[in-house]
């Protein structure tokens, strides 16, 4: 193996090594405790739990899906007015962090809301006890909230799966006698199966972590169950055990979906074809098109989007622009920046590795820099706890006993801590954006780079980097959107006097002034859609050069 | 692309981060604070501080895992006080170790035994109340009791937040000293069984949803009435307010359940004497009245004054039952509610 071939597979080991610290740190934890929490799991909480689990995994799941895929052939298949715009602005919801939505729509939907307040004006009715209006704080509506702001996930991949796919398989269909729909199920559909998997198993993980949305709707969730475990009972082995029986049933889940499909090739990408071209739509389908798009962006941005506009006036109007706002901005801005950069490069190392060390072990190094978007943030910050503050004790003794300077916590105490939780949290999205962009770049393009005397890390850097910029461009920006939104992760590990928009929101809405939260959780949204349009735009290059 | 300008750029990125680092934990004149509670309630009472003895106070909000977090930072964790709501929450502090005895005759002349450690590993600041939201329009209730909130007259008429939430579970911890534990399950089914809608949401949603007609009775905290009504929150919320009596219910035939709010010292505390005085000052008159004027809590000196919202509930009767053995069954009672699918 070359000099530098070694250099990056040491570096990937020592990633793959970063994102397994935590969870050996649970497995420690978890042996601690006893099993005598599982009685009483297995009798009174996994029963509900495990359905809510499962029933909200399986809604948001086939929302996803069908909300991305649809929207996404939508765009791609046809051309209609407002296609252009719709393009860039289904992706919207991305900038809109579940817990915002959940707060929005329970306030929205609420019987003092306007929704309930028009109905009832334009029924006549004047009790709202007789108008029947669906509970907001259910599953249905959190599986439909979920499913409204996680389907850009699905989108993105499966648009640029579509924008990708080469005319001439959708005309060879076409002239065997199929028409729209029979293309789009029986070619379109399969050969964008790898894309709808991992926007989906992204939004299916996103949805079973998250704590704020849940919580707030009422449902019970096993991550929901964790939290009580750890935080009520103070049983921190119990909540690890818990945690890491759940991590085990989501790299299983994910292994058999792998697997399902080991055997299918999806080489379409490697040669250059014509592209898909739209076709036409005409009379009323061409509304009926337009109407159908914007639901998703309807739904997942514009209403808690318009809502917070609406409730931030509200409150400037009565208590002005609270301080310290633009300070917490930057801060969010800042981190995000660097654990962006951070998680790329990791990103880059570990899918380059794979590429050069085709393998057992670089396929094992690979899934474990996932792991970290598998496990709730919560779970992971507190995992994190103990390696990292082992480390900052190592530091402190190293630099006092050889330089004698004294230092405080030189990694929990900077913000270091946070930037690693953040790349270890991400690293999954990063490594599978980069790889597949590596995955289109021909290996023969590496060969010749290498006949003309490159080494692995100039051809690297010289050829298959510029040729992914695009895919790079994607993992960054979708990294950087979520590093913005992150918030368990951030409240437990920020150094003092540190906070960003996410604990800003949440130190609000913890004391029940959503009043003021919703100024922060705007400038959440509206910061989120810079990058996010970027993050379309980028979408459309790739597909085109 | 090229190697050097991008390396050279994460460089000078990661030395600007090392260099805030800044180890400014042992500087004099000032103090840090770890807390669970929200920075916006304690601001103006450190800002209060600050002005009166001129040391400056950095303050983490730290939700969940306050003890975790301190105990990992370890020996060179920069914290000096920790601020925690709950008094189980408190006591776990003490079971970590992650706080060290203070001996002050002005934090123990100041605060009741019982709301403090005897060995002043942890001192109470603060209290609320755990109080009856009941509608103005459709109740007509001068007194209450928790027993009552099992009667099948309230079926489908209460609103309550999670059993999970450390006010929830230390009512009913409370209920399980006091009756034991079979009996507060008996009760606890009962309450699921007349709740107007899923237990979710804060505990102003309670008085939201009695004037938006999904209830007619809930359980909630005393200082969010003060915060409602007094317009502090918006005239929306003074309405919620506004729709609602508050009644001071008592477990049958003893007071009303509280929490507290408390702090106690760093076991490795850079600078202790400042974490002391800042201990002393918040029990100190000047900020116990910020504590009852602009938080609407129950101050924990004795003899200071009420806010006029809060005393206006009529006088509060604590619970007489000790606070260790509410601690003592707090882990009781979140399995409980899980058992009876309290939340479900």
């Amino acid at each position: 193996m070359s000099r530098d071939g070694r250099g990056a597979w040491i570096a990937s080991l020592a990633i793959a090594a970063l994102v397994l610290a935590p969870v050996v740190a649970l497995v420690v934890e978890a042996l601690r405790g006893d099993a005598s929490l599982w009685p009483h799991l297995l009798a009174n909480v996994l029963p509900p739990t495990v359905f809510d689990t499962l029933a909200m995994l399986g809604g948001v799941g086939v929302l996803v899906i069908v909300l991305g895929t649809g929207s996404a052939w939508l765009v791609t298949a046809w051309e209609f007015p407002g296609r252009r715009v719709l393009d860039w602005a289904l992706l919207l919801p991305l900038a809109v962090p579940t817990y915002i939505v959940a707060y929005a729509y329970v306030d929205l939907l609420h019987p003092l809301g306007p929704v309930q307040g028009g109905l009832r004006a334009m029924l006549g009715i004047a009790n709202p006890r007789d108008l029947w209006f669906p509970e907001v704080r259910s599953l249905p509506s959190a599986i439909v909230l979920l499913g409204f702001v996680l389907y850009p996930y699905v989108y993105l991949s499966v648009r640029a799966m579509f924008l990708l796919q080469s005319a001439s398989l959708l005309d060879a269909a076409r002239s065997l006698g199929h028409g729209g729909t029979s293309v789009f199920l029986r070619v379109a559909l399969p050969l964008a199966r790898p894309a709808i998997a991992v926007g989906t198993a992204l939004a299916l993980m996103e949805a079973l972590n998250d704590i704020g949305a849940s919580e707030f709707l009422g449902v019970r969730t096993l991550t929901i169950s964790i939290y009580s475990t750890w935080v009520n009972r103070a049983d921190l082995a119990g909540a690890a055990q818990i945690a890491l029986a759940m991590l085990v049933v989501v790299v299983a889940l994910l292994l058999v979906e792998r697997h399902g499909r080991r055997r299918q090739r999806y080489a379409v990408a490697a040669q250059r074809s014509r592209r898909m071209a739209p076709r036409r739509l005409g009379g009323v389908a061409r509304w009926i098109a337009l109407g159908l798009g914007s639901v998703p962006v309807v739904v997942g941005f514009v209403a808690p989007t318009a809502y917070l506009v609406f409730e931030t006036v509200k409150r400037v109007r009565f208590a002005g622009l609270p301080p310290a706002l633009l300070e917490a901005g930057l801060t969010t801005l800042w981190l995000a920046t660097l654990a962006t950069l951070v998680t790329v490069l990791a990103g880059i190392v570990i899918a380059w590795c794979v590429r050069q060390r085709p393998g057992v072990a670089s396929r094992a190094v690979e899934r474990i820099a996932g792991l970290g978007y598998a496990i709730p943030g919560t779970v992971l910050a507190i995992g994190l706890l103990g390696p990292v503050g082992a480390l900052d004790e190592w530091l402190g003794d190293t630099l006092e006993a050889t330089f004698g300077i004294v230092v405080g916590l030189v990694v929990l105490g900077s913000g270091a801590a946070l930037v690693l939780a953040y790349s270890v949290r991400f690293l999954a999205v990063s490594v599978g954006g980069i790889e597949s962009g590596l995955a289109r770049v021909p290996p023969s393009l590496d060969q010749a780079a290498r006949t003309l005397g490159r080494t692995p890390s100039q051809t690297l850097w010289q050829v298959d980097l510029p040729l992914i910029r695009p895919a790079l461009a994607a993992a960054a920006l979708l990294v950087f959107v979520d590093c913005m939104k992150e918030l368990p992760a951030t409240l437990l590990l920020r150094p003092l006097n540190v906070e960003t928009l996410a604990t800003r929101l949440y130190g609000e809405a913890a004391r029940g002034t959503y009043e003021e939260g919703a100024i922060a959780a705007l400038v959440i949204v509206l910061a989120g859609l810079l990058p996010v349009i970027l993050l379309a735009r980028v979408g459309r290059a790739r597909a085109v050069d | 692309m090229t190697t050097t300008p991008f390396r050279r750029r994460c460089a000078v990125l990661l030395a600007a981060l090392c260099g805030s680092v800044a180890a400014s934990a042992h500087a004099a004149g000032e103090v840090n604070v770890y807390t669970t509670r929200e920075p916006g309630l304690i601001q103006p009472l450190l800002d209060a501080f600050t002005k009166a003895r001129g040391i400056k106070v950095n303050t983490v909000f730290v939700k969940d895992g306050l003890a975790e977090r301190v105990a990992a930072e370890g020996r060179r964790s920069p914290a000096d006080v920790l601020m925690a709501v709950d008094f189980g929450n408190l006591i776990d502090l003490v079971d970590k170790g992650v706080v060290q005895p203070t001996k002050s005759t002005a934090l123990e002349a100041a605060i009741p035994a019982n709301l403090r450690d005897a060995d002043g590993r942890w001192f109470s600041l603060s209290m609320r109340a755990r109080v009856l939201y009941a509608s103005k329009d459709r109740t007509n209730l001068t007194s209450f009791t928790y027993e009552d909130l099992a009667k099948p007259e309230w079926k489908g008429k209460i609103c309550i937040r999670s059993a999970q939430h450390p006010y929830n579970t230390a009512m009913i911890a409370a209920y399980i000293a006091h009756h034991g534990e079979a009996e507060a399950e008996t009760w606890l089914r009962a309450v699921k069984a007349n709740l107007a809608r899923k237990p979710g949401g804060g505990d102003r949603e309670v008085a939201r949803d009695i004037l938006g007609q999904i209830c007619d009775i809930g359980i909630a905290n005393s200082y969010y009435v003060g915060r409602m009504r007094s317009g502090d929150g918006g005239p929306e919320q003074k309405t919620w307010g506004d729709a609602i009596n508050v009644v001071l219910p008592t477990y049958a035939g003893h007071g009303t359940n509280v929490n507290v709010s408390g702090a106690g010292v760093a076991a490795h505390a850079p600078n202790r004497d400042n974490a002391v005085a800042l201990l002393e000052y918040l029990v100190s008159e000047e900020a116990q009245a910020i504590y009852a004027k602009g938080n609407y809590e129950y101050p924990i000196r004795k003899g200071a004054a009420i806010d006029p919202i809060i005393a206006s509930f009529g006088a509060l009767k604590q619970d007489d039952i000790d606070l260790g053995a509410i601690a003592k069954h707090r882990k009781a009672a979140s399995l409980l509610a899980e058992k009876v699918g309290f939340d479900n």
